[in-house]
C-alpha cells in the first residue's frame, strides 16, 4: 500500500491504471486505497511544483523565527493557529531550539513581508519577538532541485 | 550511426541511469582532497576487503578471509579475465549458457580455452539446466561459468536449480565461476550466492562488483572471492597487469558497503516499477516476454515479425528511432529475441513502447 502513495507523492498525475501496472496490483485495489487515503486526509491535496520566477512572476519568500508565550491548556497550538491562518503563511512549524515557531511566508514583494510582520504578526499579544530572514535563492524546494545539474550523457549502447 | 541520430530513445543501455549516490561521491572527493592518491596493496585496501568479508557473512552466511581470499579488481570484467587466465590450460573447456554476457566467450578464448555453450530457452525462462550441462561435460571440461541474474535475459536461478549444478560440479570435480554482478537487483525473489550452496565453497570463484548495485560503472571496481590458492594465482597476474585498483574507487566502495543499503533499496524499487511497465507493455504489443526477476533487462521474442533480431533492431532504429540490442549478440539461442533495458526513466520506456507498438503493427506477419 505504501508504494501507491510513494508513486503519487512523486507524480500526482500517475493514474490508477499506471500505478496498478507498476506495482502489479489490481486497479480496483489501487483506486480503493487512494479513495480511502483521500477521505482520511492522508492525501491532503494534489499540487504542482512551479518555479514562478521562470514564468516571469516575482515573489518574495521569508523565513520568520517567532518566539511566543505558550497558553495554559492549549500550549502552542492556539497561537500557531492564529498565525498560520494568515494566507501569507505558506508553512508553519513548531521547532525546538532558541525560538518556537518557524514560519515560511510567501508574498508578492518585500513591502508585503514588512507589513505582515509589523501589522499582523508582531502585534499578536502572545508573540514575544520575531526575526525575519529573506530567502535569497531557492536551490531545492519540495524535494526538487530547481536548476538540474548538467545532464551526464551515457553511451546510447552498452552491452 | 546511433550517436548521430536525433531523438533516439535508447533501450540499449547496460548501466544504471542513476548517478552514484552523493555520499559515495563525497567520500571519494574528500579522499582526493586529503591526498589519498597512492598505490594500494595488490589485493586492494584491507579495510575494503574486511567490509566485503562482513558483507558475505551478513548476506549469505559465508566466511572469507579478507587477507587471502578476496581480491579487488578493476571492474568485474578484470575478475572474469583473471579467473580464466589463472585456471585454464590450452584446450580446456568452459561450459557457458547461451545466450550469455558478451565477454564470456572472448575471455575464455583469450585464455586459450574453448567455450562450450549450453542452450537455454524462453520455455525455461532462460535457466541453464543441469542436464544440459552434464551432456556437454568431456575430459577437457574444467569450468562451468554462469551469470545469474542474467544479462541479457534478466533470468534468476532458484536455490534448487543452482543446487543441481553444485552437485554436478562436485561429482565431476569442476570449478564454477559465478558472475553475480547483478546479485542485488532482484525483484520479489532471493538471490542465491553460488558459494553458499553445500559443499562448493572451495571450488567456486565469485565475481562481483559495485557498478550495478551502487550505480558505479565508471569507477571500474569489482572483486573476486575464492579460496586462497586461486586468489593467489589471480593476484600474480593482477599485480603485473593492473597492480591495483585506483584508490579513490576503493575509498568510494568502502563507503558504498558501509552505508549504501538505502540506495540499493531505492533503486531496486524504481527498477521494479519500470520492469512491470515494460513487461506488460511488450506483451500488450505482441512481443511475448517472460517475467524477468533480476538485473534490468527484458528479453522479448520478436517471432511475430518474422525478422532476425538484427533486422528488427536495425529497422526499429531507422523507422522509429528506438535502440535495442539484438539477442543474437549474446549467442545463437538469443536469435529471435531482443534485449530491452529498463535502466532508463519511465517516460522514455513509455515513449519507446508507443513507437514499438506502431512498428510491430506495421510489420507483424501473423
Amino acid at each position: 500500500m505504501k508504494r501507491i502513495f510513494e508513486i503519487l507523492e512523486d507524480n500526482a498525475r500517475a493514474t490508477p491504471e499506471q500505478i496498478s501496472t507498476m506495482l502489479g496490483m489490481p486497479v480496483g485495489k489501487v483506486e480503493k486505497a487512494i479513495k480511502k487515503a483521500e477521505e482520511a486526509r492522508a492525501i491532503l491535496k494534489y499540487k504542482t511544483i512551479i518555479d514562478w520566477p521562470k514564468l516571469g512572476k516575482e515573489e518574495v519568500w521569508a523565513l520568520i523565527e517567532v518566539r511566543v508565550t505558550p497558553q495554559r491548556d492549549r500550549g502552542f497550538d492556539a497561537i500557531a493557529e492564529r498565525i498560520y491562518s494568515f494566507p501569507q503563511v505558506y508553512s508553519a512549524y513548531l521547532v525546538s531550539g532558541t525560538y518556537d515557531l518557524a514560519i515560511l511566508v510567501r508574498v508578492k514583494n518585500m513591502q508585503e513581508v514588512s507589513s505582515f510582520v509589523t501589522e499582523k504578526l508582531a502585534p499578536l499579544e502572545d508573540v514575544q519577538s520575531t526575526v525575519t530572514h529573506f530567502l535569497l535563492r531557492r536551490y531545492k524546494a519540495d524535494g526538487e532541485v530547481t536548476e538540474p545539474p548538467e545532464e551526464f550523457k551515457r553511451l546510447p549502447i552498452t552491452l | 550511426m546511433l550517436s548521430s541520430t536525433e531523438g533516439v530513445v535508447s533501450l540499449g543501455i547496460g548501466e544504471p541511469d542513476f548517478v552514484t549516490p552523493w555520499h559515495i561521491r563525497e567520500v571519494a572527493a574528500s579522499s582526493l582532497r586529503k591526498g589519498y592518491t597512492m598505490y594500494t596493496s595488490n589485493y586492494g585496501l584491507l579495510e575494503l576487503r574486511k567490509e566485503l568479508a562482513k558483507y558475505f557473512e551478513l548476506h549469505y552466511g559465508l566466511s572469507y578471509d579478507p587477507q587471502s581470499e578476496i581480491l579487488i579488481t578493476v571492474g568485474t570484467s578484470e575478475g572474469l579475465d583473471l579467473s580464466m587466465r589463472a585456471t585454464l590450460n590450452p584446450g580446456d573447456e568452459v561450459i557457458i549458457p547461451d545466450p550469455c554476457y558478451v565477454a564470456y566467450s572472448p575471455c575464455i578464448v583469450l585464455a586459450g580455452g574453448v567455450p562450450v555453450t549450453a542452450p537455454t530457452s524462453s520455455e525455461n525462462d532462460f535457466i541453464i539446466k543441469a542436464s544440459d550441462i552434464e551432456s556437454r561435460i568431456t575430459k577437457r571440461t574444467k569450468i562451468i561459468l554462469i551469470g545469474y541474474p542474467s544479462n541479457p535475459t534478466g533470468a534468476v536461478m532458484s536455490r534448487g536449480e543452482l543446487n543441481e549444478i553444485a552437485e554436478l560440479a562436485q561429482q565431476y570435480d569442476l570449478l564454477v565461476i559465478s558472475d553475480e554482478i547483478y546479485a542485488r537487483l532482484v525483484y520479489g525473489v532471493e538471490h542465491t550466492c553460488f558459494a553458499s550452496l553445500p559443499g562448493v565453497r572451495e571450488q567456486t570463484i565469485l565475481l562481483g562488483g559495485f557498478s550495478k548495485s551502487y550505480a558505479m560503472t565508471g569507477w571500474r571496481i569489482g572483486y573476486v572471492v575464492a579460496n586462497s590458492q586461486l586468489i593467489e594465482a589471480m593476484t600474480r597476474i593482477h599485480q603485473y597487469t593492473m597492480l591495483c585498483t585506483p584508490i579513490m574507487a576503493q575509498m568510494a566502495a568502502i563507503e558504498a558497503l558501509k552505508s549504501g543499503e538505502d540506495d540499493i533499496e531505492m533503486m531496486v524499487k524504481e527498477y521494479d516499477k519500470r520492469r512491470r511497465v515494460m513487461v506488460k507493455g511488450l506483451n500488450d504489443i505482441g512481443l511475448p516476454c517472460f517475467e524477468p526477476k533480476g538485473a534490468f533487462y527484458t528479453f522479448p521474442s520478436i517471432e511475430i515479425t518474422g525478422m532476425t533480431s538484427e533486422e528488427f533492431s536495425e529497422k526499429l532504429l531507422m523507422e522509429e528511432k528506438v535502440a535495442v540490442i539484438p539477442g543474437s549478440a549474446f549467442g545463437q539461442c538469443g536469435e529471435g529475441f531482443i534485449r530491452c533495458s529498463y535502466a532508463t526513466p519511465l517516460a522514455n520506456i513509455e515513449q519507446a513502447l508507443r513507437r514499438m507498438a506502431r512498428f510491430v503493427n506495421k510489420h507483424r506477419k501473423s
